[in-house]
């Protein structure tokens, strides 16, 4: 073991102290904000730095067998034996530099963006825990330490969605993203039981070494088992059914939203089934469910975002379409593929979350300055903005261009080799060409409502208003100077793993060969021939290019109105606009029958009424019903008594003393 | 050796004593008649323990010291019926009914 | 530390001790009228400092009863005092040595009339709770069992809130319901044990290692028992005296109905009722029965919980929820879920007694307990705003605090036996987010504070002693449950084996011999 990897401990430990040394600033000291933002952003720093080592010790040991670290015994009961233990592999490695960059670069933004803001120790303390959760989720080395990160990041970002708290809004959807982040854990926990029952066993090398022997390949437990994975995973990484909580998740700060909401959190659910691929790989069946939900979420969410006014609705909608893609790609078996698309997504999502920040920011000050209430984040009440904000206006549009999937740029890359990889299993099962086909669409829809959001934001006449306009500046470089790297990031991503057809081409697969490798056994073989894979890159751009022109060519900044005095939305339009009307229909279905049950039914009429009612004070009232029966004979004469008295004793007597 | 008038003095009193408690109205009397009819029972002990041993005095000596812790109780109880309600005739007393 | 205590013979006195202190206190508490807050303080400190010596000395590799000491009684009956301490009550005493300064701490400014009395009786309450957890003659738990009922009725009845004649009648009537029916019960195993062996005793091993003679009458004697439990647990559908009782009772009272006396009913079974007659526990019918109710309760609780006005309430309906997961773990009676259940036991006394501190402090401040009276207040009362969330966040069972360990073990172990009912039982984790989280929201969040709540202080030195040491069990116990589990294990394995091989009484008599050999 290179000696470096033994010390991963201090990576985890390092957030962990920013959150303790940030949450006593926050009582003590809350207005310290160089201490606070010293110490929020100098232990990521060191965290990245120290990753960045551990990462090339491994580039120079990759003979493949994970490094395991014990630390404690944390649960033994029985053969029940938990550690807690990380596990030290390509697969962890990649996202602990995913993690720890991209996370630093977010807080170093976030420096700027809540300088104002009273909370801002608190902030600091929140997203240092969050690093911290989500570090221990990627180094679990077995299902209950990965839990206790899965619930970790799932708490922070209740925090922070709800950082705000003093908004029912806010508060609403922290608690609406724990929640339906919880009916996805009782997947997972359900998935950990049947693992231990089968297996004996919770460490993912034990679990994944007895997989084989113990279970049928596609038999009924491994399709239970994976199908349980993956409700953890809807419910973590916003994916059909359970995907409603990330749109309104976007009530927390933006870098939140860059950071948990887009980059690292809810690709979570990516990475688990990524770690147990052997799993799935064991389970056809499962993995054509992952495939077909990511495929349908890829391109339902797509749909919505076409219809959003809220810029950072749609760049929500369009993470659970780009997560979608990544389930498509773990789903049809291309392991290195959906954690590949992750990386970049990370560079230009976080990117784009961020510039949106930058705007937001900028749009905030403009009308806090002039004292006007309108909504910030409202792309109809901005456009133009470009003149402003030039650096941001630019690699925001490198952003685009890099989830649009034109050539050169990172997404382009990711989601093709997905895409390709669905085409592949095609050949085999007509169901993947389908995929490709929903697949494709949804990037048609991502190059066209990506280059809305652009062309509404930056281009065109501006609609901030009139005295507003004078106070719209770019954001200080603490915030651009993470862009510029994100954005470089976006760009340059791409090379981890170019297609089979260029030269240096697949070193990311190749690095996580180990990682892949053991299920590769049970996987369909994914070969494209050269003429295949390039007319499919052709067809890739063609639809970039084409949703990108569609967008320019026919929609119109100019005529856009200011979202007070916007027309109200009409046709299939509406439907989009209110998201399908699925929140209303959880609503209605589920969240009010659930309460009226519980309040009508449960306490009042069971509880209230026959238990308590009927049963308890029922048998109260039948004693006293008994007594008062007793009391009427009870006249209150001692003389009556006496005399009822001595004939009963006569009588006893007499009894007794026989004739 | 006097067994037999001793016994029918004591049934005597006994009845006495019964008859006072279920015919009179004043608690007093009453009060008196229950003393009555202890007192015909520790005749009634008395006159045994001539023939049966020392047992039957000793029991004597029990009643008559729950007879006066009676007394002394039932006194007080009379005496806090009467301050409260100017009365010591139990038709006006019916405290016990429920 | 071991020998220290060693020398001083700690093993011999310290059960004696700890009956014995709490009622001292109490007479001193009598005897000085003027200051009984602090001599009730001291007294409950002395009982803590004097039985953490238990954790040293108590030796985890013996599954069988250590510190044992017996005297006479009540000779002519059989009756003796017999205590001891194992796995499974270890952490019932040292749970209630715990919580009991923070009860009196709890009360201190809340308790305003006949102050010494109350002080007293939370005195004397602690003797009767320890002598529940430590006795090892029937007829010496039985009057322990009834010991405790007495104080906690008082408790409610004159310290309590608006309703207090009625929670405090309902809640002893029915506790003394079903403790009439398991004194029938025991009395009926005395004799019957009594007539085949010639010896009348009320020895638990004695009366355990002949059991069999009672077999004819095993299920209306286990049905006696388990009623008395059953009630006391509580389970669906006995549980109705407790949000009356919770509610009512002033903050100590709630603390320790919920941190202690909650689980006598869970200890009984884990002691008594299920290793006394294994077969008709575990018969696949009344196992069916059982399972079934723990189940309804742990989603009937949550589900009730949730639509609460009233705080303590809501408090007292997760209480029936998590109780739900104790009966399922030891139903399933396999290593990991017993453990888990014992652990349970544990966790939901601190997590739900800071739960009921916190209450208090509140209502103190407010003298509400309605939830819509609040709002935004984590604005005015941040340090408040932090124990409270994460307190609320064990009682979810957050991986990482103490609600986790318990019920992620109660619920592994039971999938092993009982995979559907677990199923269902796991769906809990979701109804008990939404119902903490939601009243959470509620009191915390949502608005800025109205005027009321605007002025109201953050938490004073006192409150911060009384919550410090509740938030450090909960991230040990979370972090680092190993200490507590290896002093479990072989108790419950005890147990376990003990419900499972029904025919072999063998094993029975080794186990006594093995105590008697100890001895």
């Amino acid at each position: 073991m290179p000696e470096i990897v033994g010390w991963v401990w201090l990576v985890v430990l390092l957030p962990f102290f920013g959150f303790l040394a940030n949450g006593l600033l926050s009582f003590v000291a809350p207005r310290a904000k160089t201490a606070v933002s010293v110490v929020g952003v100098g232990v990521l720093v060191a965290s990245f730095g120290l990753a960045a080592g551990i990462f090339g010790g491994l580039l120079g040991h990759s003979d493949g067998a994970p490094f395991i670290l014990t630390f404690w015994h944390w649960i033994p009961v029985g053969d029940l034996q938990v550690d807690v233990a990380f596990q030290v592999d390509q697969l962890s490695a990649v996202m602990l530099l995913v993690v720890t960059g991209v996370g630093m670069l977010i807080h170093i933004f976030s420096v700027g963006y809540m300088r104002e803001d009273d909370g801002y120790a608190r902030y600091f303390a929140y997203l240092n825990l969050f690093v911290f959760f989500m570090l221990v989720l990627v180094l679990g080395a077995n299902f209950p330490i990965l839990f206790v990160g899965w619930e970790g990041v799932g708490l922070c970002s209740y925090l922070l969605i709800g950082f705000w708290y003093t908004e029912k809004v806010n508060a609403d959807a922290g608690k609406k993203a724990f929640i339906m982040n919880r009916i996805g854990d009782f997947g997972f926990l359900i998935a950990m039981f049947l693992i231990f029952k089968t297996t004996g066993t919770l460490v993912f090398t034990e679990v994944f070494g007895l997989a084989p022997e113990t279970f049928a390949v596609d038999g009924p437990t491994i399709t239970a088992i994976t199908l349980f994975l993956f409700l953890g995973c809807t419910g973590k990484s916003a994916q059909i059914p359970l995907y409603t909580w990330l749109p309104d998740a976007m009530a927390g700060p933006t870098p939140v939203s860059a950071l948990i909401h887009a980059a690292t959190m809810v690709t979570a659910g990516v990475y688990l089934i990524a770690r147990t691929n052997v799993l799935f790989a064991m389970a056809p069946l499962s993995s054509a469910v992952v495939a077909i939900v990511g495929a349908v979420t890829a391109l339902w969410a797509a749909s919505i975002a076409l219809k959003q006014w809220d810029i950072k609705k749609v760049l929500a909608y369009s993470t659970i379409s780009q997560l979608g893609y990544m389930f498509l790609g773990v789903g049809v078996g291309a392991v290195a593929s959906g954690i590949f698309h992750l990386v970049t997504h990370a560079f230009f999502k976080a990117l784009l979350f961020l510039g949106s920040g930058s705007v937001i920011h900028a749009m905030h000050r403009a009308y806090s300055a002039t004292d006007r209430h309108e909504d910030a984040q409202d792309m109809r009440n901005m456009g133009g903005l470009r003149r402003w904000m030039p650096w941001t206006a630019g690699v925001m549009w490198i952003a685009t261009l890099a989830i649009a999937g034109i050539p050169g740029f990172s997404g382009f890359f990711s989601k093709d080799e997905i895409l390709a990889m669905t085409f592949a299993r095609g050949h085999d099962e007509v169901l993947y060409y389908v995929l490709w086909g929903v697949g494709t669409l949804a990037s048609l829809m991502t190059a066209f409502y990506m280059t809305r959001m652009m062309l509404y934001t930056f281009h065109g006449p501006n609609r901030t208003g009139e005295r507003e306009r004078d106070h719209l500046h770019e954001a200080p470089w603490v915030m651009t100077a993470p862009l510029l790297v994100l954005a470089a990031g976006s760009v340059l991503g791409g090379l981890l793993n170019l297609p089979h057809v260029l030269p240096f081409h697949g070193w990311l697969t190749e690095w996580f060969a180990p990682v892949t490798g053991l299920g590769e056994f049970y996987r369909a073989e994914m070969h494209l021939e050269a003429g295949t894979e390039w007319s499919l890159l052709g067809l890739a751009t063609l639809i970039a290019a084409v949703g990108i022109f569609v967008a320019v060519r026919f929609l119109r900044p100019a005529k856009l109105q200011p979202a007070a005095e916007a027309p109200e939305e009409t046709g299939f339009g509406k439907v989009l606009f209110r998201k399908y009307y699925i929140d209303e229909l959880y609503d209605l279905v589920i969240v009010r029958p659930l309460v009226w049950l519980s309040d009508r039914v449960l306490w009042r009429g069971v509880d209230v009424g026959a238990i308590d009612g009927a049963g308890v004070d029922g048998s109260a009232r039948l004693a006293r019903g008994i007594g008062a029966i007793g009391s009427w004979l009870q006249t209150g004469q001692v003389g009556t008594y006496i005399f009822i008295f001595v004939i009963g004793v006569v009588v006893l007597l007499r009894a007794v003393s026989g004739p | 050796m006097l067994l037999g008038p001793a016994l029918g003095v004591s049934a005597i009193l006994f009845s006495l004593g019964v008859a006072g408690v279920l015919l009179r109205r004043n608690v007093i009397i009453i009060f008196m008649c229950i003393e009555l009819m202890l007192n015909a029972a520790n005749l009634a002990f008395v006159a045994f323990a001539q023939q049966l041993g020392p047992e039957g005095q000793v029991i004597v000596f029990f009643v008559m010291a729950v007879a006066a812790a009676e007394a002394a109780v039932g006194l007080a109880i009379i005496l806090a019926i009467f301050r409260h309600r100017q009365t010591v005739d139990l038709g006006d007393i019916n405290l016990l009914r429920g | 530390m071991y020998d220290l205590l060693t020398a001083m013979g700690y093993q011999r006195w310290i059960i004696q001790a700890l009956l014995v202190i709490p009622v001292i206190a109490a007479a001193l508490v009598l005897a000085l009228p003027a200051s009984a807050k602090q001599v009730a303080l001291w007294g409950a400190l002395a009982e803590f400092v004097v039985s953490i010596g238990l954790w040293w000395v108590f030796d985890p590799t013996l599954a069988t009863m250590q510190f044992e000491f017996v005297a006479p009684w009540i000779p002519a009956f059989g009756i003796d005092y017999r205590v001891g301490i194992d796995g499974i009550s270890l952490f019932m005493v040292l749970l209630t040595t715990f919580t009991m300064p923070l009860a009196v701490l709890g009360s201190w400014k809340h308790i305003k009339t006949r102050v010494p009395g109350f002080y007293a009786l939370l005195l004397v309450l602690t003797t009767g709770m320890i002598g529940v957890f430590v006795a090892l003659d029937l007829f010496l738990f039985y009057v322990f069992w009834e010991l405790m009922l007495i104080p906690m009725y008082f408790i409610i009845g004159v310290w309590g809130g608006g309703r207090r004649i009625y929670a405090a009648i309902k809640f002893f009537i029915y506790t003394f319901v079903g403790s009439l029916l398991m004194l029938v019960a025991i009395l009926t195993i005395y004799h019957l044990v009594g007539r085949e062996t010639d010896i009348y005793s009320f020895n638990y091993y004695h009366l355990l290692a002949n059991i069999e003679v009672a077999r004819p009458w095993a299920g209306w004697l286990f049905a006696a028992f388990a009623l008395a439990f059953a009630i006391k647990v509580p389970m669906f559908p006995f549980h109705t005296w407790l949000p009356d009782a919770h509610v009512e009772a002033p903050t100590a009272g709630s603390v320790i109905l919920a941190g202690i006396l909650l689980k006598m009913g869970t200890y009984g079974f884990l002691r008594f009722a299920v290793p006394f007659f294994p077969e008709t526990a575990l018969d696949p019918r009344i196992s069916a029965v059982v399972i079934t109710l723990a189940v309804v309760s742990v989603i009937y609780g949550a589900l009730v919980a949730m639509v609460q006005p009233d705080f303590k309430k809501l408090i007292a309906y997760s209480s029936v929820s998590h109780l739900g997961f104790v009966m399922l773990g030891i139903w399933a009676a396999t290593i990991q879920s017993v453990q888990g259940a014992i652990i349970v036991m544990i966790s939901h006394g601190v997590s739900t007694g800071a739960l009921f501190l916190l209450a208090g402090m509140m209502y103190e401040r407010r003298h509400t307990r309605e939830i819509a009276a609040f709002g935004g207040i984590a604005r005015v009362m941040p340090a408040f705003a932090a124990i409270l969330t994460l307190v609320a966040l064990s009682s979810i069972g957050l991986p990482g605090t103490n609600g986790f360990i318990g019920e992620f073990l109660v619920l592994v172990g039971s999938f092993e036996t009982h995979p559907w009912a677990t199923g269902i039982a796991t769906t809990g984790v979701i109804f008990a987010a939404a119902y903490l989280l939601w009243a959470i929201q509620r009191l915390l969040y949502n608005r800025e504070p109205s005027e009321e709540n605007a002025t109201l202080r953050d938490l004073s030195g006192r409150e911060f002693a009384i919550l410090t040491p509740l938030v450090v069990m909960i991230l040990w116990m979370g972090l680092y449950p190993k200490p507590f589990l290896e002093r479990i294990e072989q108790s419950a394995r005890w147990f376990v084996v003990q419900v499972h091989e029904v025919d072999a009484p063998r094993f029975r008599l080794a186990a006594r011999e093995d105590v008697e050999e100890q001895r």
